[in-house]
């Protein structure tokens, strides 16, 4: 995993908790679960967390599944940093990686993981991105938190929890593997004004 | 990271972190079946060449298509003796056209530098070769090269041979690899060391034999045989048998270190074939690297409302060394 | 003619006097001084100096009128405080007959902004081969005394000796720019570190101070007088130094821009400061400037080189060479010398207009203020300062390196053989 610390982790304020651990570890084990069910099996599965934060979940669902149904699930990342709608709008951003796994997208169940969904513009921008790289059979989204507010047609297949939220509100997600702690919270004030910065799976 | 991109001085260390880790990212584009990214869709960028370099323009024409934006390609006539179209009217006439930025190519040092700051036009000036002045993107690819074979390039040990006084790539690679850490050496006869080198923050050498073992890296400049009418070396021969790496210098390198060279080479002058067909050269790749690294520069100075902005990330360099992630 | 009663000047930047100018002389000098139907000009706080005499201006005319013609130049010069210049001989065609000495002569009279004193070229077409018709142009109408092959170097040690031997015949002198062409074939700017890193080849101050060494000895072994034009390196002043030491007729010059300027400019590529010689280092700067105080450099000369707008909004390499200087010559020793306490304005007057008058054997100017003395003269206010605007020079180029450059003192008034050619600041 890239070490990248969060810099908005350590000023932004604590806010109120809506998860703690134990809460995000049985919503992604449900959320592996569901998964399975759905597709019945693990079957041409590869899940692709959207960097930063949906990568570890990505991994820990797919260890998740493993520990299930004793298959190993090929794990990936895709940046869209380049497919997003804002780029004109800030500097020119830094990318992130992108790790596609040896046996490619085409004709695979992919699941997208990401760790918040908001205005569903992130997950467009995954779309178009997963299309200049092949052409999955299905396109499934796997997200822990729906926040609401969405701004284009887009829904989430597996829910962590769905968290209705005001927008001066912001939502972060803190994970072990970044943050030292696992929790989701939610604190009065916007981050930026933005649909980006850290309430959105860090953008 | 400043507006234009007209010298490897222009790059801090984290600039220039940044756009090799960017380079890594954009490098896997090559293995898919779409080697496309839609960020500069809408953006027109000028290849403007005053100077012939089918390889360099290329490089900078695919880097620009597989990030969608508009390329037009303007080869300008006109040497020292005949001035032709001046450089102003030429930029006059781009900013006219709506170019976000240019990459010049051109045979008088400084002429980068006066596009970027005449007042004649608003794009983004990347120096793709001045004079003898500066090439910055090829100390990128170069610095590239090197980081994804070594890792990590503090402390290591650079020796850039040959015509150093009229090579441009030497300047920029002296320069970047001195802001990412590395020690260099340039060797070369005295007569090919530029006048007042001492004062570069870099070590000299005449002596090639004496600096091969220590060098993580060497890298052979292009030295062209008519330098011998101006009396910078007698014949070919000398110059080879002092100066050449051929294939008994070759066996005294580590085992880890890489032989480069920015190209066209004159096999058998600097370099000879067994060298440059070996498995430590790394030419054919420093070529490949070329692409990722101007697709790097071009996203990072356009894909955004204004350049991107090189945080201090702490060991994001050091730990992306080598794919290791 | 008119005359003038110039009231409170401080003469050579002594006490305050008044001066009558009337028929041509300097009728007059002391406190106090009545009209006498003269026009009353105040210089009260201006200091007087005697008109000022340049050994090395570009003209331009005949063949680049383009960029200069010697009404406009002559202009720039009054305007600059000058009464005579010292029109070099680079011109097209180049001034290697009594013909052309004489049409510029003509020209400066005709114009009449202040005397042109020809410069004859030393070699035909300045090509450095065949000694041209020195002795025709110094019997000319023009009565040259200076010869130079300026922009270009008499190389050739033997052309030089028969130049430095024949000119003694008329008591001319020969001007040389010392510049050994081999090795400096294509040269932009200053050899030094700087110009290793901007990629632009180097002029090594050795071309320079190897050509003054020989010419010094040349002209000690054959008894004729030589005058080094625009010294630029710290070791070409200890040279001079060293043959005047020893007796030798040895005679030197230096430029306002290479007392202030340093080779750093070119780190912006702006070929306004592109010049041969090219600007130098601090060191070099700061040699120069006690050699211009110590008498080691006797003149300031300005080289003024004007050159029409493209050939200066380009890349450096296709540019051309040289800065104006006319104009702001006095403003610049003035904040270079004067002001950095080097010399003073008797000093100013020696080396601006006494000694360059002495070395061109030019009669009536750089004479004292005195009583029966030609009417030559400049009025300067050192306490007045300005921003340089280039739209500003009356040359029709506009080369000054000094654009946007705060420089003191202002020259108020010239009066060359007591017509005033410049009034309180402005052309007449």
């Amino acid at each position: 995993m890239p070490a990248r610390p969060d810099a908005a982790a350590v000023s932004a304020p604590p806010g109120r908790t809506v998860l703690d651990p134990p809460d995000i570890t049985r919503a992604l084990t449900r959320i592996a679960h569901e998964i399975l069910e759905r597709n019945k099996g693990a079957a041409d599965l590869v899940l692709l967390g959207i960097p930063t934060r949906g990568v570890p979940l990505a991994t820990r669902i797919a260890a998740k599944i493993a520990a299930v149904e004793g298959a190993e699930v090929p794990v990936g990342s895709l940046d869209v940093t380049m497919y997003r709608d804002d780029l004109r709008m800030r500097p020119a951003r830094t990318l992130l990686h992108t790790d596609i796994p040896p046996g490619g997208i085409d004709d695979k169940v992919v699941v997208l993981v990401d760790d918040v969904l908001f205005s569903g513009r992130t997950i467009r921008a995954a779309l178009d991105a997963m299309n200049d790289v092949g052409r999955p059979s299905v396109v499934q989204l796997a997200v822990l938190v729906d926040r609401g507010h969405r701004q284009l047609p887009i829904r989430a297949d597996f829910v962590g929890k769905n968290l209705p939220t005001s927008l001066v509100e912001s939502v972060r997600v803190r994970l072990a593997e970044f943050d030292d702690v696992d929790a989701v919270t939610i604190a009065d004030g916007p981050t930026d004004g933005t649909t980006d910065g850290t309430t959105e799976g860090e953008r | 990271m400043r507006r234009h991109l007209l010298s490897a001085a222009d790059l801090t260390r984290s600039d220039a972190e940044l756009i090799l880790e960017t380079a890594e990212e954009l490098r896997s584009l090559a293995d898919r079946p779409i080697k496309k990214l839609p960020a500069l869709r809408g953006r027109t960028i000028v290849n403007l060449f005053f100077e012939d370099s089918t390889r360099t323009r290329i490089s900078f024409e695919a880097a620009a298509k597989r990030l969608s934006a508009d390329v037009i390609n303007f080869s300008a006539k006109g040497s020292s003796l005949s001035k032709g179209e001046s450089l102003k009217d030429t930029a006059l006439t781009l900013e006219a056209m709506g170019a976000d930025a240019v990459v010049v190519r051109h045979w008088a040092s400084g002429a980068p530098h006066l596009l970027a700051n005449a007042g004649w036009s608003r794009s983004s000036v990347i120096n793709a070769g001045d004079g003898t002045h500066e090439h910055p993107t090829q100390a990128l690819l170069d610095a590239f090269t090197m980081w994804r074979h070594l890792g990590d390039l503090d402390g290591r040990r650079v020796a850039i041979v040959g015509d150093v006084l009229h090579s441009r790539v030497a300047r920029s690679n002296a320069l970047l690899l001195k802001t990412l850490g590395a020690e260099v050496t340039l060797v070369g006869p005295p007569t090919l060391l530029p006048y007042g080198v001492e004062g570069w923050d870099v070590a000299t050498s005449y002596d090639l034999d004496a600096v091969l073992p220590k060098a993580d890296v060497v890298m052979m400049l292009r030295v062209q045989r008519e330098r011998m009418n101006a009396a910078f070396f007698p014949t070919v021969r000398e110059y080879s048998r002092r100066y050449g790496l051929n294939g008994r210098r070759m066996a005294a390198l580590q085992d880890h270190t890489l032989v480069m060279h920015p190209g066209p080479m004159n096999r058998g002058m600097e370099i000879t074939a067994d060298v440059a067909d070996s498995e430590r050269s790394v030419i054919v790749e420093q070529v490949t690297n070329g692409v990722a690294v101007r697709m790097a520069v071009l996203y990072l100075l356009l894909g955004g409302s204004e350049p991107a902005h090189a945080e201090d990330v702490p060991g994001s360099a050091g730990a992306r060394a080598g794919g290791e992630q | 003619m008119s005359s003038y009663l110039i009231k409170g000047a401080r003469v050579l930047g002594g006490e305050p006097a008044d001066l009558l100018l009337r028929d041509g002389v300097v009728a007059e000098v002391g406190p106090g001084l009545s009209a006498q139907g003269a026009e009353v000009v105040d210089a009260e706080g201006l200091v007087a100096l005697p008109g000022l005499v340049d050994l090395h201006t570009h003209l331009r005319e005949p063949g680049r009128e383009d960029a200069e013609t010697v009404d406009t130049g002559t202009q720039a010069a009054a305007l600059g405080g000058f009464t005579a210049v010292h029109a070099m001989a680079n011109t097209d065609p180049v001034a290697d007959t009594a013909g052309v000495v004489e049409q510029v002569w003509r020209l400066g009279r005709e114009a009449g902004h202040c005397d042109v004193a020809p410069v004859g070229a030393v070699t035909v077409g300045l090509a450095g081969e065949q000694l041209a018709e020195l002795g025709a142009m110094a019997d000319s109408a023009a009565r040259v005394r200076v010869f130079s092959d300026d922009g270009k170097c008499v190389s050739d040690a033997v052309l030089m000796r028969r130049a430095l031997e024949y000119v003694k015949a008329f008591d001319g002198v020969v001007a040389q720019h010392a510049q050994e062409p081999r090795l400096t074939e294509d040269a932009q700017m200053n050899e030094g570190e700087l110009s290793g890193r901007l990629g632009l080849r180097g002029w090594p101050a050795v071309a320079e101070e190897a050509v003054i060494a020989r010419d010094c000895l040349l002209a000690a072994h054959v008894g004729s007088r030589l005058h080094v034009c625009h010294v630029s390196t710290a070791g070409s002043v200890e040279i001079i130094r060293w043959a005047k030491s020893k007796g030798w007729p040895v005679t030197a010059e230096v430029t306002p821009h290479h007392l202030l300027l340093t080779d750093e400019l070119a780190t912006t590529y702006d070929p306004m400061y592109k010049v041969n010689p090219p600007l130098r280092s601090a060191a070099d700067v700061e040699a120069l400037r006690a050699g211009l105080a110590d008498g080691t450099i006797d003149v300031v000369a300005t080289d003024h080189a004007p050159h029409p707008h493209e050939d200066k909004d380009c890349e450096w390499q296709a540019a051309a060479f040289g800065m104006l200087g006319l104009q702001t010559a006095l403003s610049v020793v003035q904040a270079t010398m004067v002001d950095a306490g080097l010399l003073a304005w008797g000093g100013v007057a020696d080396r601006m207009a006494t000694s360059p008058a002495r070395i061109g054997r030019l009669a009536g100017h750089g004479r004292p203020l005195a009583e029966g003395e030609p009417a030559n003269l400049v009025l300067y206010d050192p306490a007045a300062s300005r921003v340089v605007e280039p739209a500003e020079m009356v040359s029709l180029s506009r080369n000054t390196p000094y654009a946007g450059r705060e420089l003191p003192g202002r020259v108020v008034a010239t009066f060359l053989r007591g017509n005033a050619t410049v009034l309180d600041g402005k052309l007449q």
